[in-house]
């Protein structure tokens, strides 16, 4: 336990001394979503009706920029080794990196969302809707993405190859969170679609790590 | 503390050693030579388990899995010395004690380099902090692959001493380097080609 917390709270630092890599996909979020209204044209039945198709993407988009550093800087400096090399589980490692990701990328999205959707004249219950989707999803995202990471850290640019390894597993989330959004805006029932989001959520923190822990285990197995 | 029997490994089609068979007890030092690309690195990887397409029994006889400076020194350029010291102290879940920490600072002559972000120091003040791992924690066994590179005279002798004052508390040591270790004990050489 003392690891994860002392994991996150090295990452967070180094973060914070470098903020660059935290801000530029928050930056890109932001401009592809206020691109969107001028591409478009300003008005607010369109971008209402595409707005939570637009914000999901954008949000993807801007979690795998930072996918591709979540193992890198740790796999070049030799801190992973360092890791496999201690007779501690590898698991709680992951899960620790897992969540400085989520703090440094997930959560400010969740935070940009209700600005994001009043840009796009989203009303009330899509505000609401859309923001509680993100919170929902971001983890899994993180999760999800933290084995597309792991499996290209031992290749000089991997960038490409995550979005392409991870991309099919985050299609199902679009998919259920968008619709969700969709059903809070016509006023019907989104508990069902927050049940499934949680399970998607449930079951990738139970498997993701271990997939993710392994192909680290690989990489430095060299 | 460690024995090995009939290692071998082979890379890129070619084979690097074969057959290799030693053993390391409590108190003994194993020098690990050979020109470039001969192996040594390799062998100090396949030794830890961090590579594993090789064949042969290595079993430690441990209680604590060996202490590691590698080409990558597992040190991050945005952390200081100090929060640099105490990680290593976190994933090998030793409680360590700042004094120690100080006193490790000072014998690696980094006295004010304390609180410098370690992308400010030059590479041979880097090579100090990650063999500050050794200082502050105690364990048996310490693998090195070319501790001595970047190294000044000075931090050259203060290394002798530190490996002679580990082998006097019968720890052991694997080390590869190309450099003569001019310390007070038998030295057993392992040579590959």
């Amino acid at each position: 336990m003392n690891l994860f917390f002392a994991s996150v709270q090295r990452d967070l630092l180094v973060h914070f001394r470098h903020p660059s890599e935290v801000l530029n996909p928050l930056v890109f979020f932001i401009v592809v979503i206020s691109l969107f209204p001028l591409g478009i044209g300003p008005e607010p039945g369109q971008l209402k009706e595409i707005a939570p198709g637009i914000v999901w993407v954008a949000a993807l988009l801007a979690t795998l920029m930072s996918m591709d550093s979540m193992f890198r800087s740790d796999f070049e400096d030799g801190s992973l080794e360092q890791v496999v090399l201690s007779e501690q589980s590898t698991f709680t490692f992951v899960l620790a990196k897992v969540v400085s990701h989520w703090l440094l990328s997930g959560l400010p999205l969740v935070l940009l969302m209700p600005l994001a959707a009043l840009l796009l004249f989203l009303d009330e219950a899509g505000v609401w809707a859309l923001t509680l989707s993100l919170l929902l999803v971001s983890p899994t995202l993180s999760l999800l993405g933290g084995i597309g990471a792991a499996l290209t850290v031992g290749l000089p640019r991997g960038g490409l190859l995550v979005t392409i390894l991870v991309m099919p597993f985050y299609v199902p989330v679009l998919v259920f969170a968008t619709a969700m959004v969709h059903a809070a805006e016509a006023g019907s029932d989104t508990i069902g679609y927050v049940y499934s989001l949680l399970a998607i959520l449930f079951g990738s923190l139970c498997l993701a790590p271990i997939a993710t822990a392994a192909a680290l285990n690989l990489a430095t197995d060299q | 503390m460690l024995q090995v029997l009939n290692a071998g490994c082979e890379r890129d089609g070619r084979r690097l050693f074969e057959n290799l068979s030693f053993t390391l007890a409590p108190g003994e030092l194993l020098q690990v030579v050979g020109g470039n690309g001969s192996g040594k690195s390799t062998l100090i990887r396949v030794l830890l388990g961090l590579y594993t397409d090789c064949h042969g029994d290595i079993e430690w006889a441990v209680d604590k899995a060996p202490l590691y400076l590698g080409h990558r020194l597992g040190i991050k350029q945005s952390l200081t010395v100090i929060e640099n010291l105490r990680w290593f102290g976190v994933l090998r879940e030793e409680p360590v004690n700042e004094f120690r920490i100080d006193e490790a600072v000072y014998k690696l002559g980094l006295t004010g380099f304390e609180d410098t972000f370690c992308a400010y120091l030059s590479e041979g003040q880097r090579k100090r902090v990650a063999l500050g791992q050794f200082l502050i924690m105690d364990n048996p066994c310490w693998v090195m692959d070319e501790p001595f590179s970047a190294i000044d005279a000075d931090g050259l002798s203060f290394l002798m001493a530190m490996l002679q004052e580990h082998l006097d508390v019968n720890g052991g040591i694997i080390i590869s380097t190309h450099q003569s270790i001019t310390i007070d004990r038998p030295i057993n050489t392992l040579a590959l080609q």
